[in-house]
């Protein structure tokens, strides 16, 4: 087992992972920016490095600083957390190179499918459906012709995208230029790359993702799916596991495609499949695999029992998966809330500023996987989510009226956050009865103005 | 005697206008602070203190060591993260020294990261007024290298 790890991200996640280090007895070291000096993960964590100001470029995406923070602590290994430089090729090559171990799979498996575009060619290769689709197109005239060919609508997606970011719907082709600009513009701005590609847009199809993960003595498994339909502008609010959608037959048809996949490509550690699946629940297409923890992974670990996190770190120090997780069985129902500093009745507004009161739900079956603490100030330079709210309850009945009663105990005073809208949509018979699409919030949102 | 307890003690110095603080803990620990152009004294003064391996973070500023540079003088604050160098090589002499006039552009120290050593250099001119980084000691963004005049 390492002795110290250094944890390259901030905010929620990185406290979730300092933790698990503390529980295996490895030290963390974390890393911040100017801006999170008074981050609860700066506080808690066994040693600290100041690599930069605020804006992340400037810090968290700052590859040379944060191996020079591992250097001067003797850190061995790096845990990537979820965005900034998690999915980024040449950082996992850069980690192997300074003999540092990158906590996630090698910088080839990273290469193949963190990038949206060769990872569908991968999928395709080992009999993963996929959307009907293009490749990297750079020219936007050729790409409006591939996209009369596939047929509108299509989707725009950035190959290096994640996180709803660099992609946009085009229904038209009068409209496809400017997207397709817009599209590329978001994505080198985020993640330093333009490149974009085209997929058919299966309309009104749930979000239906499978959480993989593999050690390095020939363990392969999936660990059940997470539904995460429930999206605004392509970034989820609510997640569930398992899926209301989901049967015992189109799990193992899914499950079975996954795990095919991860071993084919010889993929290391954690990592999450996405998909999308058809209304009916009959068909389901691979969209892209995200090489990474995921933020929801709470939901997977509640039902089936485990600790991901401690799993990533046990696998990158070469030890076999734990008994616990090679005989996992699911048990219960658990849904997260992601709740952000926005106004949801202002366009989502982002809501920075300083919280002076904070006081989180607890009781049975409740989880709070947060940063932040009566007097933090939220700075505006990252993305706006502060806490995951996650409940699990025997079955999902209980689960909604739990998620219900614990969002209405949670006291933020000082910002505006998401949380009343998730409320409303806890709320709503589509949730209840588990019929919601990747449109749903949307369509929702629309009804509303109309209103 | 950790950092943090000095700097509290030279705040309370400062807000009282004192000039002059002498303690010796149970423990045996001198710690003697001058408010005044005695820098070379103070150093030693502080390094005589024990600081306690439990420190939760590499100090992100070294200033309370030197309460009359606080009001004068500027800092050159470390651009990256790494180990700081006031020499090219262990025999060499320092780049720079307490006193000197530097030029913009002149090396001042290096700070070495991921095997390369990176020459750091002044970005105005003056004089050298406090090392305040330690040589051989890592460094985070934001450390205080040196006071500048």
């Amino acid at each position: 087992m390492f002795e110290r790890v250094l944890v390259a991200n901030r905010g929620e996640i990185a406290l979730r992972i300092i933790r698990a280090c503390r529980e295996l007895g490895v030290e963390s070291i974390a890393v911040y920016s100017e801006a999170d000096v008074d981050s609860m993960h700066v506080q808690l964590a066994d040693q600290a490095v100041c690599i930069g100001r605020g804006p992340s470029k400037e810090s968290y995406l700052k590859i040379d600083r944060i191996i020079a923070a591992c250097e001067i602590t003797g850190a061995q290994a790096i845990h990537p957390g979820y965005g900034f430089l998690s999915e980024n090729a040449r950082f996992a090559e850069i980690c192997t190179s300074s003999g540092i171990k990158f906590i996630g799979p090698s910088a080839k498996v990273i290469s193949m499918m963190g990038d949206k575009a060769t990872a569908r060619a991968n999928a395709t290769a080992n009999g993963v459906p996929i959307t009907p689709g293009s490749d990297i197109i750079i020219d936007a005239d050729e790409a409006l012709a591939k996209a009369r060919e596939i047929g509108f609508p299509v989707m725009i997606k950035a190959t290096a995208g994640g996180g709803g970011r660099g992609m946009r719907p085009c229904f038209r082709a009068e409209d496809f230029h400017a997207l397709f600009v817009a599209a590329s513009n978001e994505a080198m701005a985020c993640f330093g790359n333009g490149e974009c590609y085209l997929e058919k847009l299966v309309l009104n199809p749930h979000h239906i993702e499978f959480q993989i993960i593999a050690d390095t003595h020939g363990n392969f498994l999936h660990l059940g799916e997470r539904d995460c339909s429930m999206q605004r502008r392509n970034q989820k609010i609510i997640e569930e596991c398992p899926s209301p959608l989901m049967t015992p037959a189109l799990r193992k048809r899914m499950g079975e495609a996954s795990v095919n996949l991860i071993q084919a490509i010889g993929y290391e550690n954690a990592g999450t499949i996405e998909y999308l699946v058809d209304a009916a629940g009959e068909n389901f297409y691979f969209m892209e695999m995200n090489t990474r923890i995921q933020v929801e992974h709470p939901v997977t670990e509640e039902v089936m029992g485990c600790e991901l996190i401690k799993e990533q770190i046990r696998i990158a120090a070469g030890m076999p998966l734990s008994e616990h997780v090679l005989n996992a069985q699911p048990r219960g129902h658990s849904i997260e809330c992601r709740i952000n500093a926005e106004d949801p009745y202002n366009n989502f507004t982002p809501s920075p500023g300083k919280i002076d009161l904070w006081y989180a739900p607890g009781g049975k079956g409740v989880r709070v996987d947060t940063h932040v603490y009566s007097g933090y100030t939220v700075p505006p330079y990252y993305d706006s989510m502060i806490a995951k709210l996650i409940v699990t309850a025997a079955t999902r009945e209980i689960a909604i009226a739990r998620m219900k009663r614990a969002l209405s105990e949670f006291m933020i005073r000082g910002i505006k956050t998401t949380i009343p809208f998730q409320l409303e949509i806890l709320n709503h018979p589509d949730f209840v009865s588990g019929d919601y699409d990747i449109g749903w919030v949307g369509r929702y949102l629309e009804e509303k103005e109309k209103a | 005697m950790e950092l943090d307890q000095i700097r509290k003690i030279v705040e309370l110095m400062q807000e009282h206008e004192l000039s002059y603080f002498d303690m010796t803990t149970a423990d045996g620990v001198h710690l003697r602070l001058k408010k005044g152009a005695d820098l070379e004294t103070l150093r030693n003064a502080l390094s005589a203190a024990q600081f306690s391996p439990q420190a939760a973070a590499i100090p992100a500023a070294a200033a309370p060591v030197a309460p009359t540079a606080v009001a004068s003088g500027s800092e050159i604050t470390s651009p990256m993260v790494g180990t700081f160098y006031r020499k090219a090589s262990p025999d060499a002499a320092e780049f720079v020294k307490v006193g000197d006039a530097v030029s913009v552009g002149q090396t001042l120290c290096i700070i070495e990261a991921m095997k390369v050593m990176n020459e750091i250099k002044a970005e105005k001119s003056g004089v050298i007024i406090a090392a305040v980084a330690q040589d051989g000691h890592p460094v985070q963004f934001g450390d205080v290298l040196f006071r500048i005049s």
